[in-house]
């Protein structure tokens, strides 16, 4: 094996689960930049987004299921259909969840201690742990295998040992769309311009005719859709789905916020694909087991030298 | 200015405002009218309850008793964006700009509640958007303009310069298209000449724009030399109120800030009687 292809192959890899990564990432940083809270409960609602895919995949295609399961073959046509609603139906069950969870359980503690908002997200956390529980069971259940795994690189015919799947592919071609529409929408939009605002000075935006609570929910929305998107799509890439992956997922999507610079957007994107080659190349150059301490030893040395994380501000510059 | 008593001249109709902080008075029980076209100064010691009274009348403050009426509408209950988007612009004593942003943007979002295009549109970039969008940059020029800061539209508002980001405040806070101005303490920290410049500013916005300006201000140059009437709080209540002549002869006046006059014997006909 060629050392250098297998350079290549986790960086694949690394870019794949980075663009996750970066999904959920970007749920943290936008309620952090808009509220100044992390929302411990982010991960969860990933979680069900997951779960709520699979019971989706399952109700529409019950049948083709059992046709596609375990053979690496083409998808037969409709899938690419149910894929879609499942992925719109999945944004839309976690971007309402998320809404719900701030109405409830955030908003009226806005104005109260910074520390009540971060309590009630770990006992949203809790709850919806549970409701994962509930709903699919403690042990770990096995995702619809709707997207093949064909090495696009030997069907170009070019021998080597790298493999891009059509599952690599397939995380790009849901991750990257939402991820540029999602700057689009912060960049372009007035109520992208609302957001931006409220994040800087509160009262000033709703001085400009901005609805604060309105704005805030939206927030929640768009996190909670990129996270309903990547739960999807990481139990499609993994075939695998529990209720424990909130929590996982979730621990490194916050630690890339934190390292590209928590309220940052940019340094989520950045964060989120760092962490992922990071956790790929000590996957395969060390040990799996090696990974977490390679991932939060890294996030200690950053803050170390650069406590607002690689792209964000220092709080002087924020006031 | 002085004949129209028509109730329809009044633009911001205030009785009996009062807040209350735990045990302390801030405001208290303030009647206060701005008519149409009027540039009234709001003044006082430190802590007398201007900014306090400010706060209420944008909605930031909830009152404790009294109503504040606009444009014939009484704002009670409503929430400083829909205050906003009702038409009350108003600027910070100490300045709130949106400083990561260009001055074009802080001026566009200060527009906010006048413009219509859903998020669908914006994105689509659907040509009515495009329109709207187009005519808001235009009109946040016009502003920029006005305020003479449009060379700079895209620099950063935090790194502009203290008086320029007073100036930069009071384009963003036209933007929404009020009908009345609440500018607390727009000369705060300006230079003879800087002063001098933004009291033509505010005139010319009065003339241009045709609002109303409420301003709260410690340098009497600028409350004498703009204000066609005053009104004078001192410890949340309202002491005096006229043209700014009457309130400069005033004792109450005089005695608030200046304190009150050591009585020697004799001193009483000397006064002519104050009682």
């Amino acid at each position: 094996m060629l050392t250098f292809e297998y350079f290549l192959q986790q960086l694949v890899t690394g870019l794949a689960n980075g663009m996750l990564i970066t999904l959920v990432a970007i749920g943290y940083t936008l309620v952090y930049g808009i509220v100044e809270m992390i929302n411990f409960a982010h991960g969860d609602v990933f979680m069900l987004g997951a779960f709520s895919s699979v019971t989706t995949l399952q109700a529409l295609g019950a049948q083709a299921v059992k046709r596609v399961a375990n053979k690496d073959q083409p998808p037969i046509p409709e899938t690419y259909l149910w894929l879609v609603v499942a992925l719109i139906t999945s944004m839309v069950f976690c971007a309402t969840l998320n809404v719900l969870i701030e109405r409830l359980a955030y908003r009226r503690l806005r104005r109260g201690s910074r520390m009540a908002p971060l309590i009630s997200a770990i006992g949203v956390s809790f709850i919806l742990q549970n409701v994962g529980i509930y709903w699919k069971g403690v042990s770990p259940i096995n995702f619809p295998r709707y997207i093949p795994q064909i090495d696009l690189v030997k069907a170009f015919g070019i021998d080597s040992f790298v493999r891009v799947t059509t599952k690599d592919v397939f995380v790009f071609v849901v991750t990257v769309p939402l991820v540029i529409a999602l700057t689009l929408f912060i960049q372009r939009t007035k109520l992208g311009k609302a957001m931006r605002a409220t994040a800087q000075d509160r009262d000033a935006a709703q001085l400009m005719g901005i609805d604060i609570n309105r704005t805030i929910a939206l927030t929640f929305l768009l996190g909670g859709a990129l996270a309903g998107a990547a739960g999807l799509v990481s139990g499609l890439y993994n075939n695998t789905a529990g209720f424990q992956m909130g929590f996982s997922y979730g621990l490194n999507s916050f630690t890339a916020a934190v390292l590209g610079g928590i309220g940052n957007l940019n340094g989520a994107m950045l964060g989120g694909v760092f962490i992922g080659i990071l956790g790929a190349m000590s996957d395969g150059y060390l040990d799996a087991r090696w990974t977490p301490v390679v991932i939060f030893g890294t996030l200690n040395l950053v803050l170390i030298i650069r406590p607002s994380g690689i792209l964000g501000q220092d709080l002087a510059e924020r006031a | 200015m002085t004949t129209s008593n028509a109730s329809g001249d009044v633009v911001l109709d205030v009785t009996g405002l009062t807040k209350r902080f735990g045990g302390l008075v801030a405001v208290d029980s303030v009647d206060f009218q701005v008519r149409r076209r009027q540039i009234v100064s709001l003044i006082g010691p430190n802590g007398a309850g201007k900014t306090t009274f400010f706060n209420m009348v944008a909605g930031q403050y909830e009152p404790s008793a009294g109503r504040v009426v606009f444009d014939g509408k009484s704002l009670h209950g409503l929430r400083p964006h829909q205050i906003t988007a009702r038409g009350i612009g108003r600027t910070f004593q100490n300045i709130r700009l949106f400083t990561n942003e260009t001055l074009l943007e802080n001026v566009l979002v200060g527009m906010h509640s006048r413009l219509k295009s859903g998020p669908l549109a914006s994105l689509l970039r659907l040509p009515s958007q495009r329109r709207e969008e187009g005519e808001a940059r235009e009109k946040g020029m016009a502003l920029l303009h006005l305020v003479k800061l449009d060379q700079y539209a895209n620099e950063a508002a935090g790194n502009l310069p203290y008086g320029m980001q007073r100036r930069l405040e009071m384009a963003r806070a036209l933007a929404s298209e009020p009908q009345l101005l609440l500018l607390d303490e727009p000369t705060a920290g300006m230079n003879p000449q800087e002063t001098v410049n933004m009291i033509s500013l505010i005139r010319r916005v009065r003339d241009e724009f045709g609002v109303a300006v409420l301003l709260i201000e410690h340098d009497m140059q600028v409350v004498m030399g703009l204000s066609e009437r005053v009104t004078v709080l001192n410890y949340g209540q309202k002491i005096a109120e006229g043209t700014p002549l009457d309130v400069q002869r005033n004792d109450n006046v005089i005695e608030a800030y200046l304190g009150r006059r050591h009585k020697r014997p004799g001193d009483e006909e000397a006064d002519g009687g104050t009682h």
